[in-house]
């Protein structure tokens, strides 16, 4: 495989192009029980758009952070413009013309646009403000953006940070630029707006690295796309080829790239339906069968929420959950959905607003007492909130009983019964752990996720609130954790599932709703017509 | 309480304000650059103690203040020293640390005073005093805040300065994010280490210098432990003025005359058991915390090593 995508690398360079901008030669990097990337070899050209597709793991973000300077590799070289260099620090890679737009933003949130962008001149000069209006001017002329050069980073949008981020980037005219999952905080619209400036700049000539693990985006906007998968470069399909391939092909080419088979076209494909559904956006919509005749499970009337610092209060939120169903809520983070889930869970006080559970006022219940009646909470901070990351994972199971029987009796815990039904629940939900005595933290995201779902849908669920449950999750935890929120549905609870990710709503929801501003904009029925319907309620225009 | 306010009592209670003040300031000043990079420096007592010693020690054998004050601040870097290898570098934690630097300067410069001094408890002469002209002409005023040791009006001028790295300096920039997002100053390609080990330095140079001042200036002696809780103090400072030098200021002005009012109200003749008035400053402390406390905002990367990458 390497071979071949070394044969297809040398031999398809497009023309006008002869000396990539950057280019790896078997690169290999390892962490401690890990190789990260082994013997990896690609290059990146000018004018081109590269996506670098994979999974969770597969060593997207190590490749990149090796060339924005935060890591160096192992073995193997790095070429800039056809010379080697070792990349020993982000300085170094700037100097190299090599600009960085990582995941997380990375901006600070309590100096203003254009202070952050003069971050990192030399200290005993004072501020060239002029000068960096001027170059601010000059690429928001490029990039087609309006933003406010003194308005307070923490003020603007995530999409409008991450146009201050690219700008950064681009500061010093770059002539390549990554970008580490782009899209994983945008909206639709901030996607769209994305890929003009990114379509702008390779115009100009530069070479952009898009990584990302959404085949979706990948076709949309690569000229090539490098499939990469547990360290190694599993395959790579040129602009020429790319052009003259139909969707269907691309689709199987990539997938059998991804999920590793031998020959690409030789993919059986029902072994990959799961990913498929996921990477191409759930078609497997859930079959409504709820049934609405009988009383509300849930019903929440006019809930009002106190503002808190940096956080979006509810207000005026109503809606209803049957048993069995499973309510999607939509929305661009933060919303309000940090607040709604807490309210439902009890963790948070209500201003105004009644809440109900089959009939029975809760308003003023607490946590113990949701928890009693059956209602569970998964939150979204899975190692802060929602596990002890130095207990074990046999503690961290019974984390929400902790004094009750029949694990602790008369105050003494039962350690050999906690360990024996840790072992069970263990062998059950197929949490991968070395023993049930693991601290939980020492466990990957999809791991500890697996934990949480274990705890919270347990037999006596009534009803679920599960806050961004795939978040971070790579694709195959993804749909284990997909799975089990459907297959707690069936049994009769009552789910709602708070995301960031439509598709993956539009896969399990019966219904979706959509927060704008503390208020449920709309609650739309998921048939074929819901992903748009939601898409225009996300950015605040009237229920359709 | 009209015969309370005569000239004699408020000239000496804003002179005592500003001699006591000023260790204060600047401790709270270079606790404040600290604190904006990211480094919670617990250990500023340790350091005003440090640099007390050795800007007695410089002064008394050379007989020359300015030495005193160099080799003070001199001092106070070198116990800032520990933080920069310990904490930043190493990434150790900066409160054991910084609680470490405390203690071990308070037995350090006891012994060492033990050993020097304990037989002859030398006294500096009066520290060399200058007058502003004109201003120090001022009825009230002019005795009370213009007739001060130089070290005392480059202080406020240090205020000023502060202010305006602190706004429109790129090391101004660098600091902020170094407390906020020591990332984004990473990958920025300013490099988080030696921002926040010069941060520390600062600290240290003028923690030093503030003990300097207090053992040089303010006393004219050095005694074990005369620091009295002035770090303390200072780093409350730091935490409540928000990156603001001009608050640390104001509240080393407060803090100084609440402990300036002993000899002040000696002075004017009334008679209140000492001892409550040498509570008045840490009264002062608890009701300034009560009071505004909720509103400090500290950086959100305070007391956190930086590791590159590391989440």
């Amino acid at each position: 495989m390497i071979n071949a995508t070394q044969a297809v690398q040398s031999t398809e360079a497009p023309r006008g192009f002869p000396i990539p901008v950057a280019a790896l030669r078997r690169i290999t990097k390892r962490f401690p029980g890990v190789v990260a990337l082994d013997r990896v070899s690609l290059e990146f050209h000018a004018g081109e758009i590269h996506v670098l597709l994979g999974e969770n793991g597969a060593g997207k973000s190590t490749l990149v952070s090796l060339l924005a300077g935060m890591q160096e590799p192992d073995e193997g070289e790095i070429l800039i413009d056809g010379l080697p260099v070792s990349i020993d620090s982000p300085r170094h890679s700037m100097d190299l013309g090599i600009g960085a737009v990582f995941q997380r933003v990375s901006l600070v949130p309590s100096l203003t646009v254009i202070e952050n962008l003069m971050l990192g001149g030399s200290w005993l000069r004072s501020l060239a403000r002029g000068a960096a209006l001027r170059r601010f001017d000059e690429l928001s002329a490029l990039l087609a953006t309006r933003i406010d050069p003194d308005a307070p980073m923490s003020g603007l949008s995530l999409g409008e940070q991450q146009q201050v981020e690219i700008m950064r980037a681009l500061w010093r005219d770059e002539k390549l630029l990554l970008l580490d999952e782009p899209t994983s905080m945008l909206t639709p619209q901030g996607v769209a707006d994305l890929g003009r400036m990114m379509h702008r700049l390779k115009e100009k000539g530069v070479a952009l690295i898009l990584v990302t693990h959404k085949l979706l985006e990948a076709y949309e906007f690569g000229d090539r796309i490098s499939v990469l998968r547990l360290g190694t470069v599993a395959g790579d399909i040129a602009p020429q080829r790319l052009q003259t391939m139909s969707e269907a092909e691309r689709t199987e080419t990539v997938i059998g790239l991804m999920f590793g088979a031998a020959d690409p076209g030789a993919v059986p494909a029902q072994d990959h339906e799961d990913e498929l559904a996921i990477l191409l956006g759930g078609k497997l919509r859930r079959a409504g069968s709820v049934d609405r005749s009988k009383p509300a499970k849930l019903s929440a009337r006019a809930l009002v929420t106190m503002p808190d610092f940096a956080e979006t209060p509810l207000h005026a939120v109503s809606f209803e959950l049957w048993a069995g169903e499973v309510l999607g809520i939509a929305g661009v983070d933060g919303n309000g959905q940090k607040h709604l889930a807490e309210v439902l869970a009890g963790q948070r006080s209500l201003r105004q607003g009644r809440l109900e559970l089959a009939g029975f006022d809760i308003t003023r219940g607490r946590v113990p007492e949701r928890r009693l009646r059956g209602i569970r909470y998964v939150t979204d901070d899975r190692l802060g909130e929602g596990t002890v990351g130095t207990f074990s994972v046999a503690t961290n199971l019974v984390l929400k009983e902790i004094g009750a029987s029949p694990f602790w009796r008369h105050g003494i815990s039962d350690w050999p019964l906690i360990y024996q039904s840790a072992r069970e629940q263990i062998l059950r939900n197929d949490i991968r752990t070395p023993s049930e005595l693991t601290p939980v933290g020492k466990l990957s995201g999809g791991n500890v996720q697996k934990v949480l779902l274990a705890r919270e849908l347990d037999a006596e669920a009534n009803v679920a609130i599960l806050n961004k449950p795939t978040y971070g999750l790579d694709l195959h935890n993804q749909r284990l954790a997909l799975d089990r929120i459907v297959a707690a549905a069936a049994r009769g609870v009552a789910v709602i599932v708070i995301s960031t990710d439509l598709d993956e709503l539009l896969e399990i929801s019966d219904r979706v709703g959509v927060m704008f501003r503390g208020s449920l904009a709309g609650i739309v029925e998921n048939d074929a017509a819901a992903g748009s319907k939601v898409r225009r309620l996300m950015t605040g225009s009237a229920a359709a | 309480m009209r015969a309370l306010f005569t000239e004699p009592f408020l000239v000496s209670l804003l002179f005592g304000a500003v001699t006591a003040g000023l260790p204060l300031l600047l401790a709270g000043l270079g606790e404040q650059i600290s604190e904006k990079a990211g480094v919670l420096n617990i250990g500023l007592e340790g350091m005003m103690l440090i640099g007390a010693y050795t800007g007695f020690l410089a002064t008394y054998r050379t007989g020359s203040f300015w030495f005193g004050f160099l080799a003070g601040g001199v001092g106070g870097m070198s116990a800032a020293l520990i933080v920069l290898l310990l904490c930043i570098r190493k990434g150790l934690n900066q409160i054991v640390i910084g609680i470490a630097i405390t203690v071990g300067a308070e037995g350090l410069t006891s012994l060492l005073h033990f050993v020097q001094f304990s037989r002859s408890y030398p006294r500096l002469a009066a520290a060399p005093i200058f007058a502003v002209p004109a201003f120090s002409r001022i009825p009230v005023l002019g005795r009370g805040l213009f007739s001060h040791n130089p070290l005392v009006y480059l202080s406020w001028a240090l205020v000023g300065l502060l202010t305006w790295v602190f706004r429109s300096t790129y090391l101004g920039l660098s600091l902020e994010a170094a407390g906020n997002k020591p990332a984004a100053l990473d990958a920025a390609g300013v490099d988080v280490v030696r921002t926040r080990s010069f941060a520390v330095l600062c600290t240290g140079f003028l923690a030093g210098l503030g003990g300097a001042y207090m053992a040089n200036v303010g006393a004219g002696l050095f005694v074990p432990f005369m620091t009295g809780g002035a770090g303390v103090i200072g780093i409350v400072l730091a935490m409540l003025a928000r990156g603001r030098p001009l608050w640390v200021l104001i509240g080393a002005a407060l803090f100084g005359a609440s402990l300036a009012m002993t000899t002040a109200l000696q002075v004017a003749g009334i008679d209140v058991p000492t001892d409550v008035v040498q509570m008045l400053p840490f009264a002062v402390v608890m009701l300034v915390l009560v009071i505004f406390a909720r509103h400090s905002m500290l950086p959100s990367a305070l007391g956190t090593p930086y590791v590159r990458g590391g989440r």
